[in-house]
């Protein structure tokens, strides 16, 4: 997206009345916005047209495209990727509503204050460092593998429970930090005004601090929730039937890449949605904190 | 000041302060703090920033706890061990130089936050009492505006009717104009006139000097955390006695600002 042009191009025009300077200034702006789109425009033609000349006509390119970018086997493996990425949508709204409560509740403990505390504070720094410095695939093979070894009654053995509560282990402690960061970033003197007020510790937090917390870290809060979305894939390791698997399941019945595209566009189809999403809401928040400070 | 403002110490004291000493670190910001108000009197506290003006109140409100010494609200202890801290803030009320006000909150949720969720006032009588607040201090049609809609005078009126909603006995008053554009600082001002024409007892830290001297039933002069002379405004300012009373007056008044 950065190639549009300098930030003057997506004002909107402003021409509308005003003294004669403002309008041939409010012009000469509207010109070198349109510019500016044109050489956008004009560069990526370019750009992208060197890229196809450079693939296409590569030796290679014949054996590729039978491999990755098979129309035939992409009409074949469609309908049954697309039934198994059912799965991973099911295991991030899952995953992602409980992470979202638990990693509260890790930042929470970690900034509660007072020695009294310490224990609690040292488990949430435990916690996160445990689950931040682990590589996500292995704690689902540990859990996935080794969990249902356990046989606790009343707890699920399939891979699907706990390819999800790996996920929400290793989510929340990098959500926690998210949250930490939006919590001390709410100025000391709006606790003070609450407490001044007679609210209690736990009440200031809960009505004036986590409130304002929240509300600034949802951008960061959404780019979690994309990796998230795209680590589902990993669950495939311990053995649920999801896209990705699906697609390793038809290329090997095939001897063809091209369910592996699939997979990518299904990935992309709801990534890009939430990743313009949170580019929106950043470009929105910094326009309001501007309005604010003039 | 003649008006029907309730006698001062009529009914007694309503808070003590005995030898109280606060330091940050290795810096002694409070040294020895002795100072009686009576009810329904209006203290002005003056001196240069820095003398110990803002620590002295939030210590008062308990928001920084003092190293020694005693603080005494309407006859209880209140620096003693196992207070409870949330009950003795709602007797002393605080507005503070930079307002703040919940930025996330309606003017009105701002003022009824604590009656509803700490007083347990439900939220028809809660909201009515609000408006009343809001009427008497010109701001009841700003009840659904968010705090960064308003104007700075605006925004420290409702931080002072905020403070009011809990019914304090003791209102403490923080530099409250020291951060609003000149000309909306009369407006608060005048609240405040108000507040103290209806009998509340306040403790006010001020640079504005002829405020002070219209307001004040005495007047405090803090000089590196004690206080050096204090008195009727009509003596302190006209008449002080200690040297260092007279420079700062004369340095106010060099910068013209009284």
């Amino acid at each position: 997206m950065s190639g549009i042009g300098p930030p003057e191009a997506q004002l909107p025009p402003t021409g509308t009345g005003g003294n004669r300077a403002s309008r041939i200034l409010a012009w000469g702006r509207e010109t070198e916005g349109a510019r500016s789109v044109l050489v956008a425009m004009a560069s990526t033609v370019v750009f992208v047209a060197v890229v196809l000349v450079v693939v296409l006509n590569s030796s290679g390119w014949p054996l590729v495209k039978q491999a990755f970018f098979n129309g035939k086997i992409f009409k074949e493996s469609f309908a049954g990727i697309r039934t198994a990425f059912r799965v991973n949508v099911e295991m991030f709204l899952i995953a992602e509503v409980f992470i979202l409560v638990f990693a509260l509740f890790l930042a929470v403990l970690r900034s509660l204050t007072g020695p009294v505390f310490f224990p609690l504070r040292a488990l949430a720094i435990v916690y996160t460092d445990l689950f931040r410095g682990v590589p996500t695939i292995l704690v689902i093979f540990i859990l996935g593998f080794g969990a249902p070894s356990l046989a606790i009654k009343g707890v699920p053995n399939s891979p699907f429970f706990w390819g999800i509560v790996s996920l929400v282990l290793v989510y929340s402690a990098y959500v926690a930090e998210v949250y930490r960061a939006g919590i001390e970033s709410v100025h000391a003197s709006q606790v003070a005004a609450a407490r001044s007020l007679g609210l209690s510790r736990w009440q200031s937090l809960r009505f004036v601090v986590l409130p304002q917390a929240v509300r600034r870290v949802i951008p960061p809060l959404l780019n979690d929730f994309i990796g998230l979305q795209k680590d589902t894939a990993l669950v495939a390791s311990i053995g649920v039937v999801e896209s990705f698997r699906q697609a390793q399941i038809d290329s090997a019945a095939t001897f063809n890449f091209t369910p592996y595209l699939c997979t990518a566009l299904l990935f992309i189809i709801i990534t890009i949605p939430l990743a313009r999403f949170t580019d929106w809401l950043i470009a929105r928040d910094r326009r309001r904190r501007q309005a604010g400070a003039g | 000041m003649t008006d029907p403002r309730p006698a001062v110490g009529a009914s007694g004291e309503a808070l003590r302060l005995e030898d109280v000493h606060k330091s940050f670190g290795k810096l002694e910001v409070l040294r020895g703090i002795d100072l009686t108000v009576a009810e329904h009197e209006v203290i002005c506290l003056i001196g240069a920033s820095g003398s110990g003006k803002s620590t002295l109140l939030r210590c008062v409100n308990l928001l920084e706890p003092v190293d020694s010494g005693r603080i005494v609200v309407e006859g209880e202890e209140i620096t003693a061990r196992g207070v409870d801290v949330n009950a003795i803030r709602r007797q002393v009320g605080i507005v503070f130089q930079a307002f703040n006000l919940f930025p996330h909150m309606t003017v009105v949720r701002n003022v009824t936050l604590s009656p509803r969720e700490v007083l347990g006032v439900d939220k028809a009588t809660a909201e009515a009492e609000a408006i009343e607040l809001l009427e008497r201090f010109g701001l009841a049609d700003k009840r659904d505006e968010y705090p960064d809609r308003l104007s700075g005078g605006q925004q420290q009126r409702v931080a002072i009717v905020r403070a009011l909603a809990v019914k304090p006995k003791i209102m403490l008053l923080d530099e409250v104009t020291s951060a609003l554009d000149p000309e909306l600082v009369a407006e608060v001002l005048n609240v405040i006139k108000e507040l103290a024409a209806s009998g509340m007892t306040m403790m006010i830290a001020t640079h504005e000097m002829g405020f002070a001297k219209d307001i004040a039933n005495r007047i405090c002069f803090l000089d590196q955390g004690k206080i050096l002379e204090e008195g009727p405004p009509a003596r302190i300012f006209s008449d002080p006695q200690n040297p260092r009373t007279r420079e700062f007056l004369q340095r106010i008044i060099e910068a013209g600002r009284m």
